[in-house]
């Protein structure tokens, strides 16, 4: 039997998903569905747009109006979305390839304009989908199938070149910490203005067993004990937070919206008469 | 304050889009500047405000077309406009709209390619491309106006087709059109037949379809029906499958819908002087103009000469050639590249007619006089 959150807010004849065993992105969407449960937003009024690979495939598993775009391309798809429709929620769902990436232009440009999207990226540091190629959040010295000596990219920190980008609520969260990750969601989709919530998943299949991270549990274990909330890290040593995720509100601050914004461009134009 | 536009003005074939595209209903525009498109994205970001719509200047090509289908899945009837290099960067996309069946017209303004070309100079090069540019097998409509006014009219129609077939429609200028100024009239929405698409879902399924029919009905997002839009191979719902049979029903579907609807408004035509020709020349979008003074000055030399120009040029009108060219003793094709409908001409021309051509790629446009040479040194 489904729990009622999932019979509510998913498609159940769809699941069950295509995730391998393990995969974190199952929990994340489930963070967003709930997210916006707790914000009792109508159904009808949300839409998912997601792009390509493995955090992508979630939109078809939800019960709104669902877009599963092209590889990197799903903010722009969203764009346009919200501009048709202000009153429309929009929520991105991708990847760390697809929204860094392939897709790493449109994420810095929604920023700049600060558009009312709310994106959550689904990090699990690996292209999963093609088998365990690195990608621009694996950490910099770990393996993948394309970095079988060791990856000398260095990695974004997705919270941050988002705030440098632009974006008016920044934000990360991980698996373990469910309530900590809705809430954070939440709050984006509250943000009146461009949203990142980086979601780090785990990926026992490809990255978990290229750089010997353990299974599921000993993964899930790790982001128990390395997790590290923004509050609480401030009063640690930066030997204590040597290599931990520090998770949370990462930055906010407001600035016109670009919908909005638009709306006064019709006006001068003399388009609302 | 929204102006009152004239209802006749002279304008650029790019201006004459733009003005087509708001009456056929266009309210949201997204593209990125690039010759010799760009007099396209200048004049929506002035005009789209004035009638409540919404112009967007993106960071890229891609950006363009997704932003557009985007618009269009949310109710608003969208373009995007580009020339070559921006053509190239959008073909997934047209593929996507292709197989997610959503409304969209991608203008592309041809110019001398390959890559960055000769950007200011007429061409017609992206004819296969815009026939077989983006990657799978799939169906295409695409358009080529050949004059200022053709050009209005001629986005009327590629909207009206978009929306009635759920499907990208090409709307393949060039640069002589696209810079010639002329007297254009714009025709008012009121006094054009516009169409919009069926918006009563069958059983809520997006992909759903009646009895011998071949377009879905969509409603817009945020219109109440909760489905699933997926580039993936998809069941009526919309949900991604890897069920064979329903990829096979679907894929030939979608290259049915155009085949069946191909004389139901999809294609179009147009001869002049064809009735007791000899000699056929055929020809599109730019190089109209050159072939229709060729035929008068030809005409009043001696020759029995005429036009056949595809409007539509794809699908191409293989079935109306093939019967006409059972008059003729020869075939010429003039466009601006080493020979693409060409290659549509010579595959369907069997028999006794001779297929000739004259292509031209140099940054200059083909004249009257090198038709007319053509013409004479055959004979």
């Amino acid at each position: 039997m489904p729990s009622q959150l999932v019979e509510n807010t998913m498609r159940t004849k769809r699941l069950p998903h295509i995730w391998c065993p393990g995969c974190g992105h199952g929990i994340l969407m489930r963070d967003v569905c709930q997210a916006i449960e707790n914000l009792g937003l109508p159904r009808e009024e949300v839409s998912i747009v997601s792009g390509i690979g493995c955090s992508s495939r979630a939109a078809g598993y939800m019960n709104y109006n669902t877009l599963h775009t092209t590889h990197g391309r799903a903010i722009a798809f969203a764009t346009g979305i919200k501009m048709a429709k202000p009153n429309m929620h929009v929520i991105v769902i991708t990847g760390d390839g697809d929204a860094t990436a392939i897709g790493g232009n449109h994420l810095i440009h929604a920023a700049r304009r600060n558009i009312d999207l709310t994106v959550v990226v689904f990090n699990n540091s690996i292209y999963g989908m093609t088998g365990g190629q690195y990608s621009p959040t694996t950490p910099t010295g770990e393996r993948g199938t394309t970095a079988p000596y060791g990856n000398i990219d260095g990695d974004f920190d997705i919270p941050r070149l988002s705030e440098a980008a632009g974006a008016t609520f920044t934000a990360r969260g991980d698996c373990w910490h469910v309530q900590q990750m809705i809430k954070l969601i939440e709050d984006g989709i509250k943000n009146p203005g461009f949203s990142v919530i980086e979601g780090v998943s785990i990926c026992p299949t490809y990255y978990g067993r290229k750089n010997k991270k353990g299974g599921a549990v000993q993964m899930m274990q790790w982001q128990q004990d390395n997790c590290v909330d923004i509050k609480k890290a401030a009063k640690m040593t930066p030997e204590e937070l040597e290599g931990k995720i520090i998770t949370g509100v990462m930055s906010q601050c407001k600035r016109p919206e670009y919908t909005a914004e638009y709306d006064k461009i019709i006006h001068k134009a003399g388009g609302d008469k | 304050m929204a102006e009152q536009q004239k209802r006749f003005q002279l304008l650029q074939g790019n201006e004459a889009c733009v003005e087509g595209a708001i009456a056929a209903g266009m309210r949201f525009y997204a593209g990125y500047p690039i010759t010799p498109s760009t007099e396209i994205a200048e004049r929506s970001a002035v005009r789209l405000p004035q009638v409540g719509g919404k112009f967007m200047q993106m960071e890229d090509e891609i950006s363009g077309i997704a932003a557009a289908l985007g618009a269009s899945v949310a109710g608003m009837k969208a373009m995007t406009a580009t020339s070559g290099p921006g053509f190239s960067l959008k073909q997934e996309n047209i593929g996507y709209a292709t197989i997610a069946e959503i409304p969209i017209v991608v203008v592309d303004v041809m110019r001398a390619g390959p890559s960055t070309g000769l950007p200011t100079s007429p061409s017609q090069g992206d004819v296969m491309q815009a026939k077989w540019g983006t990657h799978g097998d799939h169906p295409v409509i695409a358009i080529c106006p050949c004059s200022v006014q053709d050009t209005y009219n001629q986005t009327v129609r590629a909207f009206n087709l978009s929306e009635r077939f759920r499907t990208p429609v090409i709307l393949l200028m060039d640069e002589i059109v696209g810079h010639m100024r002329e007297g254009c009239e714009l025709i008012p929405t009121e006094e054009l037949e516009i169409h919009d698409r069926n918006q009563h879902m069958i059983n809520s399924m997006p992909y759903a379809f009646g009895e011998g029919q071949y377009v879905p009905h969509m409603t817009s997002f945020g219109d109440g029906n909760l489905y699933n839009i997926t580039g993936l191979f998809h069941d009526e719902a919309g949900f991604p499958t890897n069920d064979n049979k329903i990829a096979a029903q679907e894929g030939s579907r979608l290259m049915e819908k155009i085949k069946v609807y191909k004389y139901s408004g999809i294609l179009e035509y147009e001869e002049e002087e064809m009735d007791d020709a000899e000699i056929g020349i055929v020809c599109y979008g730019g190089t109209t103009r050159a072939v229709q003074g060729a035929v008068e000055q030809a005409r009043e030399m001696g020759y029995k000469v005429g036009m056949f120009r595809p409007v539509t040029l794809w699908p191409f009108p293989e079935y109306e050639l093939v019967e006409r060219a059972k008059q003729l003793k020869r075939i010429i094709v003039v466009e601006h590249n080493y020979g693409q409908v060409l290659l549509t001409v010579q595959g369907i021309i069997k028999g006794d007619t001779k297929v000739e051509f004259i292509g031209k790629v140099d940054g200059t446009t083909i004249t009257p006089r090198e038709i007319i040479k053509k013409i004479e040194e055959e004979e």
